[in-house]
């Protein structure tokens, strides 16, 4: 660090040692990704299961890791059949974690059909977690989450 | 005004499950940005959709704020006769908008 | 002059010369924005039904035939089928235009038609309907290389845009080239600085959630470097896109583009 002649040589050693002292502070979680963290929930899925239990391995949410921008982040939900009748699915799901609107969508099958495949794109307001549970004619539910990281415009657009 | 695009395959075959496409030019206005003095701009997303395959509703979506601009929607749907699949839109303005793709069935 | 003495002069004649063609990018080193996207984006992009440009490419064959003006008169009656009449054109913009004596970009052509032939007034920069005429245009040159002429009348403006893309701006006292020319390649934040062409207007920007001009994205530029933004037409965004056109030429016309 470069002296500065507005600060007396004392407490310019006073500063340098303070910040010595900080450095040794074990470093906090900036942000943990919510990957490694089993216990970051999506508050609007939990919610929604109301202390039901869902499968997981049948519903698959296919969603960028990185995100070039949050406005539009394309995702993709499928759920793997066959659907034997009663078991046909009714409507999915999909929840964000972060974002003001937990409740990003939900999607109704009226009538039964052999593949079960949506694509649409949201908007993610920043780094989190995102949710979608499928809930069959008999009451079963099929879930899947997907992390995905959000990064912010560099510059600022004001055209 | 391009309202809406939709997509279907040009032929199926009865039975068989095809893909039906939807891109739709609508701002989703989340209702968080501000004009540039500062003020809000009203929200005004797409509520609902429906897709009607010859008179029955086949696929419904509920979108929120949470769904991008210039929404798109791709879902699956089980081919029954020829005919038409009608595609009906509602936003919070209470604009209602409509589309519609012809769908032929061979066998 | 002695015989070494304008020798040297010749020599010096020959590398200013040789110098003003220079490209700091050569040809085999040019990468479009497409390829700082991630998979999705590029292949967004590429669905002819799904990339989002292409509501305004529908909106802008609907305009192609609809009549306008004092003269009542539609693009198709003059240029017949689009997918003749302007295969290979947005490849070839900005030009000097004889008729308008002037420079013109894709906009500035759809307006200058409009005004001289249909007896149309301009559309505004942005509207829907520029937006959508150009995107329509610029789509019947996609796949094909940028190529524009620098040379006669257009040898001024090139010159300019050129002076413009080294001019350090705004209270970040940046020039286009300190990013990316210099930078190109690196981070800035989260992003990686692309190499800053022009291939792919107009383009869908995620950031706009909408179709927009290169002027448009050149205005956000000059905020980005906290500069005042020039107004849409000024001169310095027509010669400064003409240097961009010719600073990626080879690259091929990727409008509508999609871009974060």
């Amino acid at each position: 660090m470069k002296p500065s002649a507005q600060f007396p040589a004392n407490r310019r050693h006073a500063r340098r040692k303070l910040l010595a002292s900080a450095a040794a502070l074990p470093l906090l979680p900036a942000f943990a990704l919510a990957q490694s963290e089993p216990d970051v929930e999506v508050a609007a899925f939990k919610a929604f299961l109301a202390g039901r239990k869902a499968g997981t391995g049948r519903l698959t949410l296919d969603i960028p890791r990185i995100a070039d921008n949050g406005n539009v982040v394309p995702v993709r939900i499928a759920l793997s059949g066959p659907f034997a009748a009663g078991g046909e699915v009714r409507s999915i799901h999909l929840f964000s974690e972060k974002n003001p609107v937990p409740q990003m969508a939900v999607f109704h099958f009226p009538q039964a059909v052999a593949r079960v495949e949506i694509e649409s794109r949201v908007r993610l307001a920043g780094t989190q977690r995102v949710a979608a549970v499928a809930t069959m004619a008999d009451g079963s539910l099929h879930a899947a989450t997907a992390d995905i990281i959000v990064t912010v415009s560099a510059c600022i657009d004001g055209s | 005004m391009a309202e809406a695009r939709i997509q279907v395959p040009p032929q199926v075959r009865r039975g068989e499950a095809f893909e039906v496409k939807i891109l739709i030019r609508h701002a989703m206005e989340t209702g968080y940005r501000l004009t540039d003095e500062g003020k809000p701009i009203a929200r005004n997303v797409i509520r609902l959709i429906t897709c009607r395959y010859n008179g029955v509703e086949v696929f419904r979506a509920e979108p929120s704020s949470g769904i991008a601009a210039n929404p798109l929607f791709t879902f699956f749907v089980s081919a029954r006769e020829s005919g038409e699949l009608q595609f009906e839109w509602q936003d919070d303005s209470g604009a209602r908008n409509s589309e519609r793709a012809s769908i032929t069935v061979a066998g | 002059m002695g015989v070494r003495s304008s020798a040297i002069a010749l020599l010096l004649l020959y590398c200013s010369a040789a110098l003003a063609q220079q490209r700091a990018l050569p040809t085999q080193d040019l990468r479009s924005g497409s390829s700082y996207m991630g998979a999705e984006l590029r292949a967004m992009q590429a669905d002819t039904f799904a990339n989002p440009g292409t509501l305004w490419v529908e909106r802008g064959a609907k305009l192609w035939s609809a009549r306008a003006g004092t003269v009542d008169r539609a693009c198709v009656d003059c240029h017949r089928d689009a997918r003749d009449s302007m295969k290979g054109v947005a490849a070839r913009y900005p030009a000097f235009d004889a008729g308008a004596k002037r420079l013109l970009d894709l906009e500035g052509r759809v307006n200058q038609c409009r005004s001289a032939r249909q007896g149309a007034p301009a559309l505004a920069f942005e509207s829907e309907e520029l937006l959508g005429l150009t995107a329509f245009v610029a789509s019947h040159s996609r796949g094909m290389p940028v190529r524009v002429a620098i040379d006669g009348a257009a040898a001024v403006h090139f010159e300019r845009g050129r002076m413009l893309y080294e001019r350090r701006i705004g209270q970040m006292n940046l020039a286009c080239l300190n990013c990316h020319q210099q930078n190109a390649g690196r981070r800035l934040l989260a992003e990686t600085i692309s190499q800053g062409h022009s291939n792919a207007y107009p383009i869908y920007r995620l950031e706009w959630q909408a179709l927009g001009s290169l002027q448009r994205r050149l205005r956000a530029c000059y905020s980005g470097v906290r500069a005042e933004l020039p107004a849409y037409n000024a001169p310095d965004l027509l010669d400064l896109s003409l240097f961009l056109a010719w600073r990626g030429e080879g690259l091929q016309i990727e409008a509508p583009g999609v871009r974060r």
